[in-house]
């Protein structure tokens, strides 16, 4: 076989795979958003745009992801190097960090309710202690920062581990000799970590990242848990629009202003995280 | 081991897997939006459909994914599906056309409106009136003692509710009264079947109403006393167990389960009344045949067994729902069922009962017409803003969807020439 042909017909399944399965739907999707009253028309697009939850539903997407992604990163980056330290009992650790990832998100908010609850956990716990006299309400729409925080707790919980998965992957990779040469320059586990480590984890860093933005704007079921109707948004608004108006093409509009928001996110990443030609590890 | 027995372990394999197939497809499938809940889908299951000839597979699913599947059916020309169970409103949503007419089945509801309904504006059944339910109040006897002076539980007027759930809070220090105001609570229902119908005697033409500016100071006053954690309720019968709401409003079959697990903690009775009677809605589920039901006969002879009286006593058993044709009540009744009954017998049969109707008409626009009501309930009353300006400004959605769908006025609007107005 000719081996110049070779790894296009590796890619040859995922590429066909990926038209059929997402291209070719992605198409679909489009061509209704962009369809109204049998024309090409942005009525979908005013329509979605124009409701009074819009911007309310965009500001508590963007804001939630802003909250959860950094706190997510830093986590990680704390809780891989520390595996990455570890020489007994490190897939253990590992596999109990990555338990979460296994649970699928509405049970994570399903878990999470039970916590905050008015007979809840951590209700119940307080009134054990004798810290309060009844339970009190965390969850209701007086308290947005409380149910905020919730949402952002029960997301950070349940899917941190992926992004310390790419990054143990990642830090594995890095060259033990650059960490001997520093030490021998007298550099402190600080500066061996700013200087060393997250420059050559910039590839790791960038796909957990994109991965985790994306994720971020499409959060749903957690929040459909925990925030019932008072804190709306972007996905629950596209369901919203699919199941309960039965208004496809208001929910195709939606989908795509969600994937573009994506997109710019994604493109920012890649040129801030951008690793300069010809450099290796 | 050789390749032909491995060979011919594949294909018993296969055989087998093909038996299974072939016993599967003989099974008529049941797709329901109705008795979700795994107990209640058990029960219909084992207490209803385990006495038809033909094995049934009991399907209830969400709306979204039971309308999904039925239309990529429908446009594949090509079905699985043998009978529809669902409410009104989901039938409504669907064309005619998909649907087979019903009227040579023999039966139908005793009620002639809900036989009407089930038209769905042709002149042929589309689909059979099967089961029905309404809203109602429950509470815990805990709150009993607070009711105020003079009132009859029974005949509540919607300023003694406020005044009892008040006393309540002023007397336990929690807001008490519980509310579906959930992702998935019926909130809609209440607005549209018994707030509107209470204070101005309409739902669509009388929607900015001074009558309902009226009704909607109330329902804030009331909500100043209701629990707020109720924007994560939407199945009241969890709240009353807990604790956390002793005097709530809810679907009868949202409330069953706590009349069922402690029958002797918990009253029901019927909604309160305001200045233009005590409004109420009932909840009306149907059967339907999808026009690609692989078999007929079968499908229709299901129906059929839906419909006999003792099938319907048995779906009461199982669903908390009511039967839509005559029949003789058992005794045997579970609890909730018994105080369920109780209530809406006294909530229709009361002196100053103003009975709504479904929303008809609106076809697939029955979400939007939902979210008008729902919205003007999270504006109002839990972001606070001014009830003539929300109610100005959703008068024009409104109006918007009326004028779009042509729908004319149902009770207890005045009927109207053409689509429903909104003054």
């Amino acid at each position: 076989m000719n081996p110049r042909l070779l790894p296009y017909i590796l890619i040859l399944p995922v590429t066909l795979f990926l038209i059929v399965f997402f291209l070719y739907p992605f198409a679909l999707v489009a061509q209704e958003a962009f369809t109204a009253g049998g024309g090409l028309s942005l009525q979908n697009f005013r329509e979605v745009v124009g409701y009074w939850k819009f911007p309310i539903s965009l500001r508590n997407t963007l804001l939630l992801a802003a909250a959860v992604v950094p706190v997510q990163l830093a986590l990680a980056l704390l809780m891989a190097t520390m595996v990455n330290r570890m020489n007994r009992g490190r897939d253990l650790v590992l596999y109990v960090w990555t338990i979460p990832l296994g649970i699928s998100d509405l049970a994570a908010g399903i878990i999470w309710l039970a916590i905050f609850e008015q007979s809840g956990f951590l209700n119940s716990m307080m009134g054990g202690l004798g810290l309060i006299d009844r339970p009190a309400n965390f969850l209701s729409y007086q308290h947005p920062m409380i149910v905020f925080t919730a949402i952002a707790l029960a997301e950070i919980w349940r899917a941190t581990a992926i992004m310390l998965v790419i990054l143990v992957a990642g830090i594995g990779l890095i060259p033990k000799e650059y960490y001997e040469a520093a030490e021998v320059f007298g550099a402190s586990p600080w500066q061996r970590f700013v200087k060393i480590t997250l420059p050559l984890l910039r590839p790791s860093l960038q796909t957990a990242l994109i991965l985790r933005v994306v994720l971020a704007f499409e959060i749903f079921a957690v929040v459909a848990a925990l925030g019932g109707t008072i804190f709306p948004v972007l996905m629950g608004e596209i369901y919203a629009y699919q199941f309960d108006l039965l208004n496809g093409g208001a929910a195709a509009a939606l989908a795509l202003i969600v994937l573009a928001i994506s997109i710019a996110f994604t493109l920012i990443i890649l040129r801030v995280l951008r690793v300069p030609k010809g450099a290796t590890i | 081991m050789s390749l032909a027995k491995k060979l011919s372990m594949a294909a018993s394999g296969l055989v087998l897997i093909a038996c299974a197939t072939a016993a599967e497809a003989k099974d008529l499938l049941f797709w329901s939006t109705q008795a979700r809940p795994v107990q209640e889908a058990q029960a219909m299951r084992e207490g209803v459909l385990s006495g038809f000839d033909t094995p049934v597979d009991y399907q209830p699913n969400e709306d979204g994914p039971w309308l999904t599947r039925l239309k990529a059916e429908l446009q594949a020309g090509k079905g699985t599906i043998d009978v529809l169970g669902a409410l009104h409103g989901n039938f409504a949503a669907m064309s005619a056309d998909d649907l087979m007419d019903l009227d040579d089945l023999g039966v139908s509801a005793q009620s002639t409106t809900f036989n009407t309904l089930a038209k769905l504006g042709t002149d042929k059944m589309q689909y059979l009136p099967w089961m029905q339910a309404s809203y109602i109040m429950a509470a815990s006897k805990q709150a009993l003692p607070y009711l105020p002076e003079g009132a009859d539980i029974n005949a509540l007027t919607y300023d003694q509710l406020i005044a009892w759930t008040a006393n309540v809070e002023e007397a336990t220090g929690e807001k008490k009264f519980g509310f579906p105001a959930g992702p998935k609570g019926l909130k809609h229902r209440f607005f549209q079947g018994y707030l509107y119908p209470s204070y101005t005697n309409g739902v669509v033409r009388t929607f900015a109403s001074d009558a309902a500016v009226t009704a909607w100071e109330k329902f804030r006053e009331l909500w100043s006393h209701t629990n707020p954690a109720s924007t994560n309720f939407s199945f009241l019968q969890e709240q009353l167990l807990s604790g956390d709401a002793w005097i709530v409003f809810d679907h009868t079959s949202r409330l069953a389960q706590a009349f069922n697990d402690r029958p002797d903690d918990f009253v029901a009775f019927p909604a309160p009344a305001g200045p233009t009677g005590r409004g109420f809605m009932p909840v009306l589920a149907g059967l339907a045949i999808p026009k690609t039901a692989p078999d007929m006969e079968a499908s229709k002879a299901l129906v059929q067994y839906l419909m006999k009286p003792e099938t319907q006593i048995a779906t009461l058993k199982a669903t908390n729902f009511f039967p839509v044709v005559d029949v003789a009540l058992p005794d045997d009744l579970p609890p909730s069922v018994k105080a369920a009954g109780d209530a809406v017998a006294k909530m229709s049969g009361s002196a100053d009962a103003n009975p709504g109707l479904l929303p008809a008409g609106l076809g697939d626009m029955g979400g939007d017409f939902n979210r008008v009501y729902v919205d003007t309930f999270e504006r109002i009353v839990l972001a606070g803003q001014d009830i003539r300006t929300v109610l100005d400004d959703q008068k024009k959605v409104l109006a918007g969807i009326m004028e779009k769908t042509g729908a004319p006025c149902w009770a207890p609007d005045a009927p109207s020439e053409g689509a429903c107005p909104v003054e």
